[in-house]
C-alpha cells in the first residue's frame, strides 16, 4: 500500500526522460553539423561554383571561433553553477539568518528543520530576502553550499502549512540536483548562442581579408544551423523546466503530506503577484528558474506559454489534486 | 535517492526505521544508573498527518488501540505551531518497556496504513531531583537518537546534552550530525 500513496507519476517521467534524450540529440546533432560543414563545407561551395577541385574545408578561423564559443560558454555556465548559491544570495540580495535572529528566522528555521527530518536530508542555510514580493527559492551545488531563501513578502502572506508545503517544493529543488541538471541543459544553448554571435562578427569583420570565397560562405551555413539549434534547444531547456517544476511540486505534496496547503499557497502567491508593478520584477527574471513561481506572469495564452519556466497555475493545481485523491484513497 | 531517482525528480518519501526504538528501556537503566534522570514514564510520537479520509481513519484506529490497554491513560492528541500532531502515552515511571511497546503500536499502525513517511520522531521524558528536563529523541528517518535538554525561553543546555551523549553512547545510536539534532520546543510531556 505504500507504494501506491507515494507513487512516482510515470508518465511525467517519462516526458521529462525523453526531453533531456531529445536535448542530448539536438546536442549531437550540432556537434556532427558543425564538423560535416568545418570538414567538407568547402567542398560543397567548390563543387558548385568551379566544377573543380577544392582546396577543402573551413579555414582555422572557422574552428577557432567554434571552440572559442564552446570555452566561453560552457566556462561561463560552469561558473554559474559553481558559485550559484553565492551569486543568488546577492542578486536577491538576500541575508543569511540564524535561528535566533527574529521571529520570522525562529519560524523559518523552525519549518526547515522538520522538512529536512523528514526528507532525511542535511540542512541547508537560511535566508531572508527584505522584498515585499511573495517568492522562494532554493539553490547550491552540494548539501554544503545549498541554501534556502524566502522574502520577507512570503513570510507574511503564508501560513505555516503553506509556507511548508513551499519550501518543501524548494529543498526538491536541490535534492533533484537541478541546479546541476538546468546548467547542463543550457550549454547547448549558450554555445549556440554565442556561435551565431561570433560568426557575424568574424563576417562582418574579417570578410575583406578571406582570399578564399569558399571559407566567407561557410559562415552562412554555420549561422543558420547555430540559430535552429538555439531555437529548439531553448524550447525544449523551457520544456523541461516546466517538468521539473511539477516534479518538484509533486514530491514537495508528498513529503508533507498535504498537497492542499501547497495549491492555496500556489493561489495566494501568484494573485498577489500580478499587483506588484513591473519595476521589480525586471530584477528578479535571471533567478527565475529557481524561483517558487515565475516573476513575470504571463497571461494565459498559449503562445507564450510554450516559453514559461514554470507550468500553468491550473497544470500545477491539477496535479495537487491528483496527489490528494492519491492519498485520501484507503 | 539514487543518482538516476535524483537526475529524474523521483523522489522516493524515505520510510521510518522502527526496531531502534527497542533500545530505549536498556538506555533508561543505564541513565538511572549513571545519572539522576529518571523517566516520567511518558512518551510520545510525532507526525504529519496526511491529508484525507484514509490516514485519519487510521489515526482514529490508534487511538482506540492505545486507550484499549488498561494500564496506561487515555493517550492525548495536540497538534503543534508547526502543524505536527503529537500522540502523548503516559505509564507508570518505572515501566519503560510497555511505554515503548505502545510507542511502537503506533509506529506500526501508521506503517502498514502505507504512512510510514508521515512519522517524525519519538520522545521519550526524564527528569532529575533538581527539575531538569531532558528528552530522548528518536528520528525514524535517521534511525539515531539525541538528547534535549531544554531551558526556559528556548534555550537549550548544550553542555548536558553533549554529556549526555558521552553516558549513552554504549546502549543508543546517538546521531553523529549535531546539525541534525533539531530543538523540539514546547514538545507536549517534555
Amino acid at each position: 500500500m505504500a507504494r501506491t500513496r507515494y507513487a512516482s507519476d510515470p508518465g511525467l517521467i517519462a516526458r521529462m526522460g525523453a526531453t533531456m534524450f531529445l536535448l542530448g540529440l539536438v546536442f549531437v546533432g550540432f556537434g556532427v553539423g558543425l564538423s560535416l560543414l568545418i570538414l567538407y563545407g568547402g567542398h560543397l561551395y567548390s563543387s558548385y561554383h568551379n566544377g573543380g577541385v577544392s582546396s577543402g574545408g573551413g579555414t582555422v578561423s572557422d574552428s577557432a571561433i567554434i571552440v572559442l564559443a564552446a570555452v566561453i560558454g560552457v566556462g561561463s555556465a560552469l561558473a554559474s553553477y559553481w558559485w550559484s548559491d553565492k551569486i543568488a544570495l546577492r542578486t536577491s540580495r538576500a541575508r543569511l539568518v540564524g535561528p535566533n535572529d527574529s521571529q520570522q528566522a525562529a519560524r523559518l528555521h523552525g519549518i526547515i528543520d522538520r522538512i529536512c527530518a523528514m526528507a532525511d536530508m542535511p540542512k541547508p542555510r537560511v535566508a531572508i530576502a527584505p522584498t515585499q514580493m511573495p517568492n522562494a527559492f532554493a539553490t547550491g551545488r552540494n548539501s554544503k553550499t545549498a541554501v534556502v531563501c524566502a522574502t520577507e513578502g512570503i513570510l507574511q502572506r503564508l501560513d505555516n502549512d503553506e509556507l511548508e508545503g513551499v519550501l518543501a517544493h524548494e529543498m526538491s529543488h536541490v535534492a533533484h540536483k537541478d541546479v546541476a541538471v538546468m546548467t547542463i541543459a543550457s550549454f547547448l544553448g549558450i554555445i549556440a548562442a554565442l556561435m551565431v554571435r561570433f560568426a557575424f562578427y568574424s563576417e562582418l569583420l574579417g570578410g575583406r581579408g578571406r582570399n578564399n570565397n569558399q571559407a566567407a560562405l561557410l559562415i552562412i551555413p554555420i549561422m543558420l544551423l547555430s540559430i535552429v539549434t538555439y531555437v529548439v534547444s531553448f524550447l525544449l531547456i523551457r520544456l523541461l523546466s516546466r517538468y521539473r517544476e511539477l516534479a518538484a511540486d509533486r514530491s514537495g505534496a508528498l513529503l508533507t503530506g498535504q498537497p492542499s496547503k501547497l495549491a492555496s499557497a500556489l493561489v495566494k502567491v501568484t494573485g498577489d503577484m500580478a499587483r506588484i508593478p513591473t519595476k521589480d520584477l525586471r530584477q528578479q527574471e535571471a533567478l527565475n528558474t529557481f524561483y517558487f513561481t515565475p516573476a513575470l506572469r504571463p497571461g494565459d495564452n498559449h503562445l507564450g506559454a510554450i516559453f514559461s519556466t514554470h507550468p500553468s497555475l491550473e497544470k500545477r493545481l491539477a496535479q495537487l489534486e491528483k496527489i490528494q485523491r492519491q492519498l485520501g484513497r484507503q | 535517492m539514487g543518482f538516476l531517482d535524483a537526475l529524474l525528480g523521483r523522489t522516493k518519501p524515505v520510510p521510518p526505521k522502527l526496531d531502534e526504538l527497542f533500545a530505549l528501556p536498556g538506555a533508561a537503566l543505564t541513565l538511572q544508573a549513571a545519572t539522576d534522570f529518571r523517566p516520567t514514564g511518558s512518551g510520545s510520537v510525532c507526525f504529519r498527518a496526511a491529508e484525507g479520509r484514509a490516514f485519519s481513519d487510521i489515526e482514529n484506529d490508534v487511538r482506540e488501540l492505545l486507550n484499549m490497554d488498561a494500564g496506561s491513560k487515555p493517550v492525548e492528541v495536540s497538534k503543534d505551531t508547526y502543524g505536527f500532531t503529537w500522540l502523548v502515552c503516559r505509564h507508570s515511571p518505572d515501566d519503560p518497556e510497555g511505554l515503548v511497546t505502545d510507542l511502537h503500536a503506533v509506529n506500526s499502525s501508521l506503517e502498514s496504513g502505507g504512512f510510514g513517511p508521515q512519522l517524525l520522531c519519538t520522545i521519550m521524558a526524564f527528569k532529575d531531583s533538581g527539575g531538569r528536563s531532558l528528552g530522548l529523541v528518536y528520528l525514524y528517518k535517521r534511525g539515531t537518537f539525541y538528547p534535549f535538554a531544554p531551558l526556559s525561553g528556548e534555550r537549550r543546555d548544550n553542555a548536558l546534552e553533549l554529556q549526555m551523549r558521552g553516558t549513552l553512547a554504549d546502549d543508543l545510536k546517538i546521531e553523529p550530525d549535531l546539525g541534525r539534532w533539531m530543538p523540539i520546543w514546547g514538545a507536549p510531556g517534555l
